[in-house]
């Protein structure tokens, strides 16, 4: 026994599976109404049932999610190294942040849908907002903490101009810091799109299990939803994370 | 209130001239100085007939805390150097390739800083120092952080390098013994305020013996101009 449970993998299967079984067990024999509780058969099946709706409504929300995502990078990353690297922009930005960061992403969405309409954009703006500011926040923490130590030795070689200063010791420094922020961010940005997409915008995921819940009342289609939607996000955070790490993580043991 | 008060040193070019001084007496202050991190706040101090502005990759520098940047491997940190002057990349890697030899580290190109032991990673700083054929190296304790051993290798590994390159070494150090091993020179500063003392002039041939009288009478010298016991 002993053997077989050191192996990769077998405890894992193991533990999903009692949670499998005691989920079926407790839905079938105990509550026994698909309403309260759908059954873990009952689920599986939905799956089967959805495979023609499943890969579009993927698609839809992962390219909103995108949308919102890219945007968030590209204003995040500079508007973060600018404060990390010069005071003063740290003293004109910070006050901003500070009054709009606490307000929750999804505050925003009736502006959304009045800016953007129901376009991919109106839902994409919802994850850029929930996704700037863990992007933004740590790439100004990496680029504040680059020790003066490697900028005053790049300079003694040669790197004396702040352009180069920043693209050449303060990005590469900064550079898991950043990717830590996008991680977080992209964490944030899921959930933001399918909160609006439950509330606006009439597609994707959101929309769809929504529409289970207050039309239809398919709760077993909804928890194929949910589990979808969680390992849409596992799946995209190991990607980032093999994409990332191998790259990064050869110098970051480190530090 | 200046760390630093009626220094007054002509370095020849070529010369090898050791800074040593208690801490606190602004033996890194004036390198710091040289190498135009820092400006003076009185006084000035030329290089050549031009007063130093600011930093110059003539005048390049060895750091005790190595300060490799950890995202380069050996072979891209030695480049850096390099990169801001406009050659292209296939003499870069060559230039780069010739210090690494010249340092002893032929076949850890591809190493990251985070797997090299601290008289690697010094080898890594001097290349990266060197690349550059500075006309001045300044180095600030530069084996201070590694064990007696290795310290004593790397000063012999140094002499070594700098009868092939020939540039002017400015080393700051807290040990007499070092030194007098690697230098033609040696300047004693003294704390508060911060002023060259006495300039031992080193006159042993090299290679120098650690149990030659004169060397020992001549460490003995410049302990005593530290108030050290000898």
């Amino acid at each position: 026994m002993s053997r077989i449970t050191r192996q990769k993998g077998v405890l894992e299967l193991l533990s999903i599976a009692i949670v499998l079984g005691i989920w079926e067990l407790v839905a079938v024999f105990i509550v026994g109404k698909t309403f309260t509780l759908p059954s873990f058969h009952e689920v599986a099946t939905s799956f089967y049932d959805l495979r023609k709706d499943i890969p579009g409504d993927v698609a839809i929300s992962l390219k909103r999610f995108a949308i919102g995502l890219l945007w968030a990078a590209v204003v995040g990353i500079p508007i973060g190294a600018a404060m990390g690297w010069f005071k003063s922009m740290e003293r004109m930005f910070d006050p901003i942040i500070q009054v709009i960061r606490p307000i929750p992403p999804i505050a925003w969405i009736p502006f959304a849908l009045v800016w953007f309409h129901l376009t991919d954009y109106g839902a994409g703006f919802v994850v850029f907002i929930g996704a700037l500011f863990p992007i933004l926040i740590n790439t100004y923490a990496g680029f504040k903490s680059v020790p003066r130590r490697l900028v005053e030795t790049a300079q003694v070689l040669g790197r004396t101009k702040s352009y180069g200063l920043i693209r050449f010791v303060a990005f590469p420094y900064a550079a898991p810091s950043i990717f830590t922020g996008i991680r977080i961010s992209m964490g944030v940005g899921w959930m933001c799109i399918i909160a609006a997409e439950m509330i606006g915008f009439k597609s994707g995921l959101g929309f769809r299990l929504w529409q289970r819940f207050w039309f239809l009342h398919q709760m077993d289609n909804l928890m194929a939803y949910m589990i979808l939607i969680g390992v849409v996000a596992l799946v995209m955070d190991y990607v980032f994370r093999y994409l990332t790490e191998r790259r990064l993580l050869r110098w970051y043991k480190e530090v | 209130m200046g760390a630093l008060q009626n220094i007054n040193l002509d370095i020849e070019e070529g010369e090898f001239i050791c800074l040593i001084g208690p801490s606190g007496c602004g033996k890194t202050t004036l390198l710091r100085i040289i190498a135009g991190l820092e400006l003076p706040s009185a006084g000035t101090i030329t290089f050549g007939h031009k007063s130093i502005a600011g930093p110059d990759p003539n005048r390049t520098m060895v750091f005790q805390e190595f300060n490799l940047f950890p995202w380069r491997n050996v072979a891209q940190n030695v480049e850096f150097g390099l990169e801001t002057k406009s050659i292209p990349k296939g003499e870069r890697h060559r230039i780069a390739q010739e210090y690494i030899d010249l340092v002893g580290l032929t076949g850890f190109e591809r190493a990251y800083p985070y797997e090299l032991s601290g008289g690697m990673k010094q080898r890594v700083g001097l290349a990266r120092a060197l690349v550059t054929s500075p006309k001045v190296l300044l180095m600030d304790e530069p084996f201070g952080s590694l064990d007696a051993q290795i310290r004593n290798l790397m000063q012999d590994e140094l002499l070594k390098i700098w009868h092939r390159v020939r540039t002017t070494i400015i080393f700051v150090t807290h040990s007499a013994d070092e030194a007098v091993y690697v230098a033609d020179r040696v300047a004693i500063l003294t704390t508060r305020p911060g002023e060259i003392k006495d300039i031992v002039a080193v006159d042993i041939g090299r290679p120098r013996s650690r149990f030659d009288p004169h060397f020992v009478g001549l460490r003995c010298n410049i302990l005593e101009g530290l108030d050290m016991p000898c």
